[in-house]
């Protein structure tokens, strides 16, 4: 299903929809994915402001059911899920035996509606493919553990903003758009089946919705009336990108890999050290001390003028030395500002702080800020 | 002066370069609608200084949107006579005009027989209309 017309890239159920309705589409993650569609900074406004609505599906969906899916799970992420009860949603790291950053994950304890407790693990488009491998040996040691990759045969919405609730009492059973903060239910959406829950990646308030992929069109069409008196937009991974750095979030392939552990990244209270043996735990109790093994820390940074420190620009100190590297970095539409994070000596990481980025051999003036830079009131 | 985009030449990194026969060999050179409109969202753009000596295809100045950072190439060599230095405080202008209004710098060109190897309206409309 999904197959591509051209090149190597997937669709998602929504694909026909992006394109007709102006979808500026491109790679992302192994699927042809829509950067935009009215504009960025259209887009990103409506999700501050009213309810912007994304086509998340590349996002790989990963199923885990069986009695000891529980301890499979708690065995490979460093936050515990042998805790876990039906309808809470934690964000976890999968680590290596070396504390490097393999993902960054949602794990859901879900309950189906025939009282089936299973686990859902939301990963990156971009290593899902890495993730299933890496989990292999892993999924052996546990035979008794049924693993789905359902990416494919499911679709993945999030609607986000400060009408998502509005909005969404016009489609979802109250028990889903009642649910608490990273809680998740299995419901339906108009007698169509759909997993909701009240996570994102925006700052912004919100829902993530997965429904099968033969009713993607349904729900998100279903989505757009429901929202048309409320200023909704439909937002594609260019504003997807700006809201997430204004909200500090850090993304894989720019703030995480294998090389940066979570204490650099600012990512500790990920990380569940007590009394407990997973991948990666021995090195990371080793590391959980201090300002990280690499003695740099992630930090967020507000840029002067008008010009974005983007990836791989370099920090300087005031007095020229080198001490850091932009991870990501875009024109804030919020604060009318460039904002960047990076990666800088821990010495320097004080709020406060004001250092020098590299724009295309040109020195920038910026201070170190908190993160994350956008806070809904 | 009023430009109108059929009367231009265009590049593939779409550029227009607007030299009739009585400029005595002045080019003037901006950015195409469809540039503007793929952009979307611009923040700054640097222009080149009177004087500056430009080669075809060299990098003369960027234009930079919330996404990305676009250099942009001249199209024609020769020395800078003339740039639309205001332009960079009022880049709102580009949408609703990067053709008249939109101008960003003239050249006095060293070659123009450089000119012909350029895309006429008709080719350049084709090019853009596979873009996707």
């Amino acid at each position: 299903m999904n197959t591509p017309q051209s090149g190597t890239n997937l669709f998602t159920p929504l694909h026909a929809w992006h394109v007709q309705n102006g979808g500026k589409m491109a790679p992302f993650g192994g699927y042809e994915m829509p950067i935009q569609y009215s504009g960025i900074v259209a887009e990103h406004t409506a999700t501050r402001t009213a309810l912007g609505v994304f086509d998340i599906s590349h996002m790989g969906r990963l199923r885990f059911d069986g009695p000891r899916a529980d301890q499979l799970l708690d065995h490979l992420l460093t936050r515990r899920v042998l805790d876990m009860q039906p309808g809470q949603v934690r964000y976890s790291l999968v680590c290596n035996e070396e504390g490097g950053i393999l993902d960054d994950v949602l794990v859901s304890c879900l309950e189906s509606p025939s009282g089936k407790i299973y686990f859902l693990l939301v990963v990156n488009a971009s290593n899902k493919s890495k993730i299933v491998d890496w989990l292999q040996p892993h999924l052996a040691d546990f035979p008794d553990v049924e693993f789905h990759d359902v990416t494919e045969s499911t679709a993945m919405i999030a609607v986000q903003g400060p009408r998502a609730v509005q909005v969404c009492e016009r489609l979802l059973p109250p028990a889903a758009t009642k649910l608490g903060y990273y809680r998740a239910k299995v419901t339906d959406q108009m007698s169509k089946p759909c997993i909701v829950s009240r996570t994102g990646y925006t700052g912004e308030d919100g829902f993530e919705l997965i429904v099968r992929s033969e009713d993607a069109v349904r729900v998100w069409e279903n989505i757009f009336l429901a929202g048309r008196e409320h200023g909704v937009l439909p937002v594609g991974l260019g504003a997807r990108d700006t809201l997430r750095l204004e909200a500090g979030m850090p993304l894989y392939g720019h703030e995480l890999s294998e090389q940066i552990d979570p204490y650099t990244a600012g990512l500790s209270f990920a990380v569940n050290l007590k009394d407990r043996s997973f991948v990666g735990s021995q090195s990371l109790a080793a590391k959980s001390s201090g300002a990280g093994p690499s003695g740099m820390k992630r930090v967020g940074l507000k840029v002067e003028g008008r010009r974005a420190a983007r990836e791989q620009s370099t920090c300087y100190c005031t007095d020229g030395q080198a001490i850091g590297t932009v991870t990501s970095g875009t024109f804030s539409p919020t604060f009318n500002q460039p904002i960047s994070m990076a990666y800088v000596n821990a010495d320097a990481a004080i709020v406060g702080h004001k250092i020098e980025v590299d724009i295309r051999g040109t020195r920038a003036p910026a201070t170190v800020v908190e993160l994350p830079f956008y806070k809904r009131s | 002066m009023s430009i109108q985009p059929e009367q231009l030449k265009y590049c593939d990194s779409h550029e227009w370069v607007y030299a009739p026969a009585d400029a005595s060999g002045v080019a003037t050179v901006g950015i195409s609608a469809f540039a503007v409109a793929e952009l979307n969202d611009l923040v700054f753009m640097a222009l080149p200084s009177v004087g500056q000596k430009l080669a075809a295809g060299q990098e003369f100045g960027e234009v930079e949107s919330v996404k990305a950072v676009s250099p942009m190439y001249s199209p024609v060599s020769g020395e800078v006579i003339e740039v639309n230095s205001g332009l960079v405080d009022r880049l709102d202008q580009l949408n609703g005009d990067p053709y008249d209004q939109g101008w960003m710098m003239k050249i006095k060109m060293s070659d123009p027989s450089e000119l012909a190897k350029l895309m006429d309206y008709q080719a350049y409309q084709k090019m853009i209309s596979q873009h996707g």
